[in-house]
């Protein structure tokens, strides 16, 4: 391949490329030497934790650098020709025609103001000249092409009425009219749910096929890239610190910050026992407190002084890879063939008694229609919880997978006890909970149930001192009353978290994400809880510091053989730390059993789906490709019979939407909803398998 | 960078401008000034000496917003013109000034001789010092205005917080009745009342609140909506913690930063209106001297060109104290869209 490519001129090149930001600090240097060769029809893939550089790069190369914005140095060539010597007029044409960005956030490319019909005809019209009624007909053919359904529908529907999965399609036909040279991808899933993400990486794979788009692919997930490109480049802290062919990347790594991250995310065959993850120590360096040499240094177990902190490094190349260069200056030294440094094992835990069980808990809400002073107005129930039972153990994971609308969210509010239960019992010991709303509930009671929150942002006020937020849970709870014994509680707490103690005069805005998941944490342990329900304590975090948090909160609930219910929608972290799961789905428990149940045959059907979905950042396994049709339905208006019958591969017309289905039992409490008969259930192959042809590269 | 270099330990005025010294200051400057304006008949002898204190309290505080203020410019322009007016307010029995209510020489002109007094600002035409009752006069209006401001403030957050934080039917009745009161012109809410109540000082507070506290209630009620789904209500929801806890330590401080800069404001606007009611005979009563009394009073006779200085004295205080709370909200506002 390189051969031929080398005759190629590169769509996109970027060489010793430095931007920087100015403001009242000064200049704060974002992104530093940065080069990348993308040759026609490929895709390269960047990763990197928040504040790394990755989208600045990509707002360079359409050069919407704002105002206190500036690239200082070296050049991006877009098809041989320096993008800085353009004039603004070609650099309006390019940006419009030969290279199109999709954002995260599918509404920031939409109007919401116009049809979809009249945005996406604009392009043709604008660029090619065509007439109104072409220009619509070839913007439903590309509506066809991104796969969606009723492409004369969504035409003249406004962007607010269809769902976030449709409107990023509607953004990328929008990329597409255009015919671009160049496709830019900035987390162009980060928003949606896995099933439907799924969908969207599979329509981005058919593009780069059907069109031979070269694609810039920007994202924090080394599995989606994997799925996704062809080429790689890892970068940290503003740099870029390796790049290569995406095998050589993964399979390969000579860098250690690439190794670190593959060590702290959850790949099959990570447990929380045998083999804990690996976080990397420390945390991402400030802007403009990045150190001298490798800004990886700090964090880094090979940092030899005088060597890594000579001065700025310079990328070398990897002897025998083809192009897979590092900015490291030991990588020659290290043993690379030694294993990923391992967590230290941990003897399992044997969950004692059932401490939590939920009996045919159900949850409706009644909506109004029609305003206050509207007399018979209509109601209509909203069904978001029907009918869960399961039950918890003492220092038992149980992890609730689900998808937007599936329900986890209300069911921690009745745990909760901010919303009463319809029906059904939830018993925590001998209280019953459902009906028992938090204010009549007592200290103990409150105390025994805490939760740890999915925002950082969010989880502590942003007005009070750490310290006296969680003092207040300790007096609160009546776990101490005097100030100093509640102080050396606080201290206590700290250290459990291993934070230092004079945290507790700090703001949380002094905090960092992960410093202030760490505070949510020691506060939902202040009272001695008997089960804490962690909702996604970890998503919100950067990849490198997710480990450290996700080992702590375990770390803790060990010791304290406390019941977690851990809710989420990534099936990676939920097959590494739970011990049983329940699979959600539109507000019905679809499939529950112990986690190696639940990961092996027989599926559920949705839960095929979603471990199909999952992206898995190991080049070693192999996923069935399965790809769910359409968008997961509202809950306000559910399918008939089986929840899940819009979008079941299964689908039996005339039984699965017309009864609900019964409760297959499998034997030690692996239970699946499903019309399918065992036998077919059982039947089903494993969705991930390890490559037969493991040593193919090597 | 510049801001390390010098920093060596906390200096004491670093210590100074913590909250809590800030408030013991605010509290040195601002209780005496209203004790003197509000109850200063009944003090006595010792009203000589009540508003010592305050001068350095005053000056203090100004050297502290200053720092606090440097980053913008118009902040500290309209800093210097509140804090000229409340020094300027707590030192006026002090400042070697002849007595604002004494006649001494009608229609002096500015600058001009007359006996052995020299007249700064000329005299008006009961012959009463313009200098000195332009001095004296703004003790009332800041006085006031920010009493009333304060008093709006506390009705209308409290209003605020309870219709975002509690909705339902809470909602429903003070969002009407804010709606019913803001769908009253301004003014004309400020005559009704004080036509029926009697005009006073403690009665303007009373209108003011009734026309600025819907306005409040509406801003505060939305920043309640917003911050009650943060994490960090639920999880005191979910501890158990009363609903007015979760109001007054939760939420409240949240709002705070938007509303200090719309209080500026709306100080602003209450400091006309006050002037606008005392000049209707609506206000503050004579003859104590006040700005809008001043404009009042000497109405007619400015009519005369060579008289004019008469009305313009006071209009240019009034306007220069206005200008002052505008720009503190403009720079305070241009701050915090910085960080
Ligand atoms: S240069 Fe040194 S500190 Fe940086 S990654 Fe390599 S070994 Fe670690
Ligand atoms: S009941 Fe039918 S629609 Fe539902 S999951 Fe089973 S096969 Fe699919």
């Amino acid at each position: 391949m390189s051969a031929e490519a080398a005759e190629q001129v590169p769509v996109l090149e970027c060489r010793n490329l430095c931007i920087s930001y100015y403001t009242r600090a000064g200049e704060i240097p974002a992104v530093v030497d940065f080069n990348l060769k993308l040759m026609p029809g490929e895709a390269h893939g960047i990763v990197g934790e928040s504040g790394c550089g990755k989208s600045t790069v990509a707002l360079a190369i359409m050069q919407y650098m704002g105002r206190n914005g500036a690239i200082v140095g070296g050049e991006i060539l877009f098809e041989g020709r320096d993008m800085r010597q353009m004039s603004e007029e070609e650099l309006r044409q390019i940006r419009g025609s030969r290279i199109a960005m999709v954002y995260q956030e599918p509404m920031a490319s939409l109007n919401p103001s116009m049809t979809i019909g009249d945005q996406l005809a604009e392009v043709p019209i604008y660029h090619d000249g065509l007439s109104e009624r072409e220009a619509l007909a070839r913007a439903e053919e590309m509506l066809a092409k991104v796969r969606l359904p009723d492409p004369k529908r969504i035409l003249a529907s406004y962007p607010h009425q269809i769902s976030g999965g449709q409107q990023q399609r509607v953004v990328i036909a929008m990329a597409l009219l255009s015919n671009p040279k160049l496709l830019l991808l900035d987390e162009p899933t980060t928003a949606l749910d896995v099933t439907v993400e799924a969908g969207i990486v599979e329509l981005i794979n058919e593009i780069a096929e059907e069109f031979g788009t070269s694609m810039i692919y920007i994202s924090h997930n080394l599995g989606l890239i994997l799925e996704t490109c062809d080429r790689l480049t890892v970068m940290y802290s503003g740099e870029a610190v390796e790049v290569g062919d995406i095998h050589d990347v993964f399979d390969e790594m000579r860098h250690p910050y690439t190794r670190g991250l593959f060590g702290s995310i959850p790949l099959p065959g990570a447990d929380k026992n045998a083999h804990p993850l690996v976080a990397i120590p420390g945390q991402l360096p400030l802007p403009h407190e990045r150190p001298r040499g490798c800004n990886f240094g700090p964090r880094c177990t090979f940092f030899r002084t005088g060597v890594c902190d000579a001065g700025p490094l310079p990328m070398h190349a990897v002897p025998g890879d083809a192009d897979h260069r590092v900015r490291c200056e030991r990588f020659e030294e290290i043993d690379w063939n030694r294993d990923l440094p391992k967590g230290e094992a941990k003897p399992p835990v044997e969950p004692g008694d059932v401490v939590l069980s939920v009996e045919d808990m159900t949850k409706h809400y009644l909506i109004e229609e029609g305003g206050l002073f509207v007399v018979g107005g209509s109601e209509r129930v909203v069904k978001a919880n029907e009918k869960l039972s399961f039950t918890a153990r003492e220092a038992e994971t149980v992890a609730i997978v689900g998808e937007s609308g599936c329900g986890k969210s209300t069911f921690a509010k009745v745990l909760m006890g901010l919303e009463d239960a319809t029906d059904g019992k939830v018993m925590l010991g001998n209280v019953e909970l459902g009906g028992l709303p938090v204010q009549r509930r007592n200290a103990e009671t409150i105390s025994k149930l805490q939760m740890v929150f999915q925002n950082p942002f969010d989880t502590l006020n942003p007005s009070h001192s750490v310290g006296s937020q969680i003092a207040r849970v300790i007096r609160k709870f009546g776990v101490a009353s005097k100030d100093e014994e509640v102080e050396a509680i606080v201290h206590r707490l700290l250290d459990t978290v291993k934070l230092p103690r004079d945290f507790a005069r700090r703001k949380p805005r002094q905090l960092s994400g992960g410093q202030k998941q760490r505070v949510g944490i020691a506060r939902a342990f202040a009272g001695n809880p008997k089960v804490v329900i962690a909702d996604e304590p970890v998503s919100a975090l950067d990849v490198s510091v997710q480990a450290a948090v996700t080992e702590l909160l375990m770390d803790i609930q060990r010791q304290n053989r406390t019941t977690m219910l851990f809710i989420s929608h990534d099936l990676s972290v939920v097959r590494y730390l739970a011990d049983r799961v329940v699979v959600m789905y539109l507000g019905r428990i679809m499939e529950q059993g112990t986690t190696e149940d639940i990961f092996a045959p027989p599926y559920h059907p949705y839960t095929e789906a979603l471990l199909a979905a999952v992206p898995i950042a190991d080049t070693r396994i192999e996923k069935r490709h399965i790809v769910l049709k359409g968008e997961i339905p509202s809950p306000t208006n559910p399918p008939k019979g089986c929840p899940f019958s819009t979008r079941c591969p299964y689908m039996m017309p005339g039984t699965c939407d017309a009864e609900l289905p019964p409760l297959r039992d499998f034997g030690e409490g692996h239970r699946i909803l499903c019309h399918l008969d065992p036998a077919e259930l059982t039947a089903m192959e494993p969705v991930i398998k390890p490559k037969s042809e493991a040593a193919e590269r090597l | 960078m510049a801001v390390t270099e010098i920093q060596s330990g906390p200096s004491l005025l670093d210590r100074l401008s913590r909250p809590k010294p800030v408030i013991a200051l605010a509290l040195l400057l601002w209780l005496p000034l209203t004790a003197y304006v509000m109850f200063g008949h009944r003090l006595g002898s010792g009203a000589q000496n009540v508003l010592l204190p305050a001068i350095p309290a005053t000056v203090l505080l100004y050297v502290l917003g200053v720092r606090a203020f440097r980053e913008s410019r118009v902040a500290v322009i309209g800093l210097t013109l509140v804090f000229f007016w409340l020094l300027m307010a707590v030192s006026a029995p002090y400042l070697p000034l002849m007595d604002p209510n004494k006649p001494i020489a009608p229609f002096t002109t500015p600058f001009t001789e007359r006996g052995d007094l020299f007249f700064w600002l000329g005299t008006d035409f009961k012959g009463r010092d313009m200098l000195s009752r332009m001095i004296w006069g703004c003790q009332r209006v800041l006085v006031w205005g920010v009493t009333a401001t304060m008093v709006a403030y506390v009705v209308g957050a409290m209003f605020g917080l309870i219709s975002g934080y509690l909705a339902g039917w809470w909602d429903e009745i003070i969002s009407f009745v804010a709606n019913v009161l803001l769908s009253f012109p301004v003014m004309v809410l400020f005559i009704v009342i004080l036509n029926y109540l009697g005009p006073s000082g403690f009665n303007i507070v009373v209108a003011v609140t009734f026309a600025s506290a819907p306005a409040i209630m509406r801003i505060v009620r939305g920043l309640a909506l917003d911050i009650k789904t943060r994490d960090y209500v639920y999880a005191a929801q979910t501890r158990g913690e009363h609903p007015l806890y979760i109001m007054i330590f939760e939420l409240l401080p949240n709002v705070r930063g938007p509303i200090i800069v719309d209080a500026c404001l709306r100080l602003g606007y209450t400091t006309v209106a006050i002037t606008t009611l005392t000049f209707l005979g609506l206000g503050l009563q004579p003859p104590d001297p006040d700005w809008g009394l001043m404009i009042r009073e000497s109405a007619r006779t400015a009519m005369l060109w060579k008289f004019s200085y008469m009305l313009l004295v006071p209009a240019l205080a009034v306007s220069s104290l206005i200008l002052g709370f505008n720009l503190l909200a403009d720079g305070l506002r241009e701050m915090s869209l910085r960080d």
